[in-house]
């Protein structure tokens, strides 16, 4: 556990805080910001089987998205859809621990898993009118929102990085799951795309 | 480019991919009985038809998930997609190739 006052995100030596104050939301078509420290807990179990669903369920309060894609949420917890048995349980930092242990307890006797990757990922968030115009320079993906929805998710490459994309509400707000070791590369060419639509950063 | 419909996200561009070569080669269970000629025929041939091939892919930038595909190594077209495990599909082509 790293000590909390030596903490910084991954995207912190950027100086995102300081940038945002001097930053204009005005007329940007692009709101960019890094979301940090984030829980993020693997999961691994087979969908067919009705113990593991409820097992999770009892333990996040949200029923198991199935389906391809699909991300059921609640608040500030999500569970985001990544293959046929395996999902992201996603929320507020901090809670890894708390809730490994009651997944854990429930996946007794299964063919199932949970393990902690909270600190794997950085998340940058974009938001605004132009944010699918920005992802589409860099993904093969479908951004129409008749293909992709509000709160769908799609594992995918996005300008060579392997990212996922979680379209959370209609602004449209994209949060992206990158590997920090790509996060530094990949804040840096969407800011680069993201500067021929009007380019905000916020904190 | 060819879209690959993974049988798990649905299509995708063939860059999310990785080509993981002829499918529904099984390790032999008698190694100790083979030849070396044998050993080496499983370990290193492979069928290159021009037509109908049987093969892996992987989708890397997706869901992480190796299946089958059933391709045409002249036109591209995939005639079919199934998980590991699956049989084979028997493909009946239309134009004779
Ligand atoms: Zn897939």
């Amino acid at each position: 556990m790293v000590e909390t006052y030596q903490r910084r995100s991954a995207l912190a030596h950027l100086g995102l805080v300081a940038r945002a104050a001097g930053s204009s939301r005005e007329r940007a078509g692009i709101i960019m910001s890094e979301v940090p420290h984030r829980t993020i807990v693997n999961i691994r179990g087979m969908a067919s089987d009705p113990a593991f669903s409820s097992a999770v369920q009892t333990a996040t309060g949200l029923p198991l998205p199935e389906a391809a894609n699909a991300v059921s949420s609640a608040g500030v917890w999500q569970i985001l859809w990544l293959g046929p048995n395996e999902w992201w349980i996603t929320g507020p930092d901090g809670e890894a621990d708390s809730l490994i242990e009651a997944l854990r307890a429930n996946f007794a006797g299964q063919h199932a898993a949970a393990c902690d990757v909270s600190e794997s990922r950085a998340i940058i968030r974009l938001k605004g009118p132009k944010a699918r115009d920005v992802l589409m320079r860099g993904v093969s993906l479908d951004l129409h929102p008749r293909a992709f929805r509000v709160g769908q998710c799609a594992q995918t490459g996005l300008s060579r990085a392997n990212a996922l994309l979680h379209l959370v509400d209609d602004a449209p707000t994209f949060e992206i799951y990158v590997l920090k070791s790509f996060s530094d590369y990949l804040w840096r060419w969407l800011e680069t795309v993201a500067r021929d639509f009007g380019l905000a950063v916020e904190a | 480019m060819l879209l690959i419909p993974c049988p798990f996200c649905g299509k995708r561009d063939e860059h999310e991919f990785t080509y993981a070569r002829e499918a529904h080669i099984a390790r032999p269970t008698n190694g100790e009985q083979m030849s070396d000629a044998e050993w080496a025929q499983y370990l290193f041939m492979r069928k290159n038809p021009k037509g109908v091939h049987y093969e892996r892919w992987m989708h890397a930038k997706g869901c992480r998930r190796y299946f089958n595909v059933a391709r045409d190594t002249v036109t591209h077209e995939i005639y079919a997609v199934y998980e590991m495990g699956q049989p084979a599909p028997a493909i009946e082509r239309e134009n004779g190739r």
